[in-house]
């Protein structure tokens, strides 16, 4: 079966207002040298998608540049390949038409031209910024095996009620059929599949279910499509087994940058066999130590320049941290500039933060320091 | 439809270079890896593509599959075009035979043809062997100013030296009136760095005239450019000022893949204006363990370093265990040294594993010289392997 891919790169952007102020949800850095988005990309190339259409609303300027061509994911192609789905906004439109899509289905509506020029059988959607290593060829032979409509990937997760207000709750019966979904619930903690946002269907079913929402004004997918169809579709879960982190505040985001410097956990996004993970090539030179460097528990990419101490971190491409200076349990993003003798800890820096010599910055691993893109402290 | 080309480079890759044993077993020279995450020919083709010359032909003979393989479509150096780009050029047969390149001058003169393709106004030879990063169009426009026939790029070597290098002799404007290959008594200090510039039609009028002369080796160095020398065409030395190494041997490799460390390296790789371009391959960011130690070194993509590493350059996924020690090394890809081994004063070609408590090598100040692994070996627990000696004797089975 031959399959097409949709993702959607806007999604949850509310969540991380600080890193989403200057770009999309789907190219938050993340892991050293990633964006958000390289994890659902290199999923759907390494199981065998070739075409992949990425929804866009926003500020996604960010993500254009990132994606380019599509030739580091292998999708520079003639058929197919990557193809950036800008915001439909018509000339006529009326002004309160002209509103932000907004929801996953009212983004799908702006994708119908592109889904329907596309030839596959099936389509896997997924959001953005799920970050995992999973083979979607297995899910997509489970999707046919099963006969399903829809097939929904669920991973079993023990929540808080937190947790649970900002998931979907996936209800199924002993053959995975699913029987209810609970959206954002209150109150629910325990151990329950919860949604990964990631769905297999027939591309001709998609068009169908894209038709009548917008004929009936629907705007949920969740509520409007899944829940008001529970009975009449066959709606399967598949169940994901492996490490999945899907981020919604900056102390998440921290915490599972953080949970990247546990071996097992980045071996299990990360060095997975024959499921590399991709992303732009920029070209940095190998990362330089120098007289005077101390670096333990760290992950590091190219081209950064390390002087100082370096202590259970994640340190992105072209990071200088000079003679002297401590960074401790921190994320610093692309092109960071730690001076000498400067101590960090428990920050996240983003992009080309400037640290001058001897600052110190301290949060804490509930309430990271949060230093925005080009600032100078 | 076919466009006018203003200059084409033409790169010499097909020696087999003997003198790096076997790292160049089932590799040319040009592919060996260099500096991380480099290979030798990464810095002629970035040259090129930094001083605006998309159409390069690149010529193989000896054990070609690794390079072919790296270079591809050209993608990671810009070199895929619709016109132009990086060509393989390997030997070929014709109406009235087919001929392995006999030297440097035959080779080029063999593919003629490829260069006229793009009716280019002038040629750059270029060898493949080379770690230096230069603008060739600085020397394309001396050429064109001073109204060359050929320009060969020089630098200065230290004289006691020089006797080990083709040295340019030079009048006060630039112009050469004698070449001395390795020469006793050097009497300049200009020796020839293998790249040179031709006009298009002295180029091929020279190489005609080589292949025509059956007492000729086939070799600019040897014969083209002394021919030109003695027929009185105008030949200039075109001064280079930087950083220059050739790594025929394992001695200058090693020297050179150092040059890259420390605060104020030699040869500095991060300077935006030449960047180094070459083929990615994906792998992870790179990990320093609880108890790692990376002093002076340099490291890149997919290592996991639990031990010590200092004043050395390791290549994508190289794996240092707990208690294992690198000094003083060069560690190409994907190589995984076992818990308590300690490498010193060596180079390790790509996938040699060391069990536990190795010894390789021996200490830079022993004066025993550089250890050499072959590549995709396994060296089993407890192994002596002593400083200057190469082996290719531990081949992981069935390689």
């Amino acid at each position: 079966m031959s399959v097409t891919g949709i993702i959607f790169s806007n999604i949850h952007d509310n969540n991380l207002p600080e890193l989403t102020r200057v770009r999309t949800m789907a190219s938050v850095p993340f892991g050293c040298r990633y964006r958000f988005i390289d994890f659902t990309l290199s999923n759907m190339v390494n199981s065998g998608v070739k075409s992949i259409g990425i929804i866009t609303q926003e500020n996604y300027q960010s993500l254009a540049d990132h994606i380019g061509t599509g030739k580091d994911w292998d999708l520079a192609s003639r058929s197919g390949g990557i193809k950036l789905i800008s915001p439909n906004i018509t000339a006529f439109a009326q002004d309160n038409r002209r509103a932000y899509v907004t929801t996953r289905l009212e983004s799908l509506k702006s994708a119908t031209v592109y889904i329907s020029s596309r030839n596959e059988d099936l389509v896997v959607l997924s959001d953005c910024d799920v970050i995992c290593n999973v083979d979607f060829s297995d899910m997509i032979s489970f999707h046919v095996k099963t006969g399903a409509d829809i097939t929904l990937a669920v991973k079993k997760t023990t929540l808080s009620t937190e947790l649970a207000e900002k998931n979907v709750i996936i209800k199924s019966d002993n053959d995975g059929r699913v029987n209810d979904l609970l959206v954002y619930p209150r109150d629910v903690t325990g151990d329950h599949d919860i949604s990964l946002n990631i769905m297999v269907m027939k591309r001709e079913k998609l068009l169908d279910i894209i038709a009548d929402a917008s004929a009936h004004g629907y705007t949920s997918f969740n509520t409007d499509v899944l829940l008001k169809n529970i009975n009449s579709y066959k709606i399967m879960s598949y169940s994901y087994e492996g490490y999945f982190a899907c981020v919604s505040s900056l102390a998440e985001y921290y915490a599972c940058s953080m949970e990247l410097l546990n071996p097992d956990v980045f071996r299990a996004l990360l060095g997975v066999k024959d499921r590399p993970v991709y992303t732009k090539v920029r070209n940095s030179p190998p990362t330089r130590y120098d007289e005077g460097s101390y670096v333990r528990s760290s992950l590091l990419a190219d081209g950064c320049v390390i002087r100082g101490t370096v202590e259970n971190s994640i340190i992105f491409r072209g990071v200088t941290v000079d003679k002297g200076a401590v960074v401790r349990n921190s994320v610093v993003m692309q092109g960071g500039y730690i001076g000498k003798n400067c101590s960090i800890n428990c920050s996240v820096l983003d992009k080309n933060a400037m640290i001058q010599e001897g600052r110190n910055l301290s949060g804490h691993q509930t309430l990271p320091f949060y230093v925005p893109k080009n600032s100078i402290i | 439809m076919l466009q006018k080309k203003e200059c084409v480079a033409m790169l010499l890759a097909g020696g087999q270079g003997s003198r790096l044993y076997n790292l160049t077993e089932k590799n040319a020279k040009p592919a060996v890896p260099f500096g991380g995450k480099y290979r030798i020919i990464d810095f002629t083709l970035s040259n090129c593509v930094n001083s605006g010359i998309d159409t390069v032909g690149v010529l193989t003979q000896y054990q070609p599959y690794v390079l072919n393989e790296y270079i591809g479509s050209g993608q990671p150096w810009d070199l895929d075009k619709t016109y132009g780009g990086v060509k393989i050029l390997p030997p070929y047969q014709r109406a009235n035979g087919a001929y392995w390149y006999k030297g440097t001058a035959n080779a080029i003169y063999q593919n003629m043809g490829f260069v006229e393709r793009y009716d280019p106004d002038y040629v750059l030879i270029l060898s493949g062997d080379h770690i230096y990063k230069m603008n060739y169009n600085r020397m394309l426009d001396f050429h064109k100013e001073h109204g060359a026939d050929c320009t060969i790029a020089v630098i200065d070597v230290p004289l006691s030296e020089a006797s080990r290098f083709g040295i340019m002799n030079t009048n006060d404007d630039g112009s050469i009136y004698e070449f001395e290959e390795k020469p006793a008594n050097p009497k300049s200090t200009k020796a020839s760095m293998g790249i040179y510039i031709f006009n298009t039609a002295m180029l091929k009028k020279y190489l005609e005239e080589d292949d025509n002369d059956p007492a000729s080796a086939n070799d600019f160095g040897k014969n083209v450019i002394p021919k030109m020398l003695a027929d009185g065409a105008r030949m200039f030395a075109y001064q280079f000022v930087g950083y220059w190494k050739d790594v025929g041997t394992i001695q200058s490799l090693w020297e050179a893949n150092m040059d890259l460390t420390g605060e104020e390296p030699k040869l500095d790789l991060r300077t935006p204006e030449m960047r180094i371009l070459s083929r990615n391959s994906t792998r992870p960011p790179h990990f320093a363990g609880e108890n790692a130690k990376i002093v002076n070194s340099l490291v890149t993509e997919g290592c996991e370093i639990y031990g010590t590493v200092i004043n050395s350059v390791l290549f994508g996924g190289v794996k240092v265990a707990e208690g294992a020690t690198v000094r003083d090394s060069v560690v190409f890809e994907e190589c995984e040294i076992g818990e308590g081994s300690v490498v010193e004063y060596s180079i390790l070609d790509c996938r040699t594993d060391t069990g536990t408590d190795c010894r390789i090598g021996e200490p830079i100040n022993s004066g025993k010289g550089i250890a050499l692994l072959g590549a995709d070996m396994y060296i089993p627990d407890g192994t002596v392997i002593g400083g200057g000696v190469m082996t290719s004797d531990y081949k992981k089975e069935g390689k």
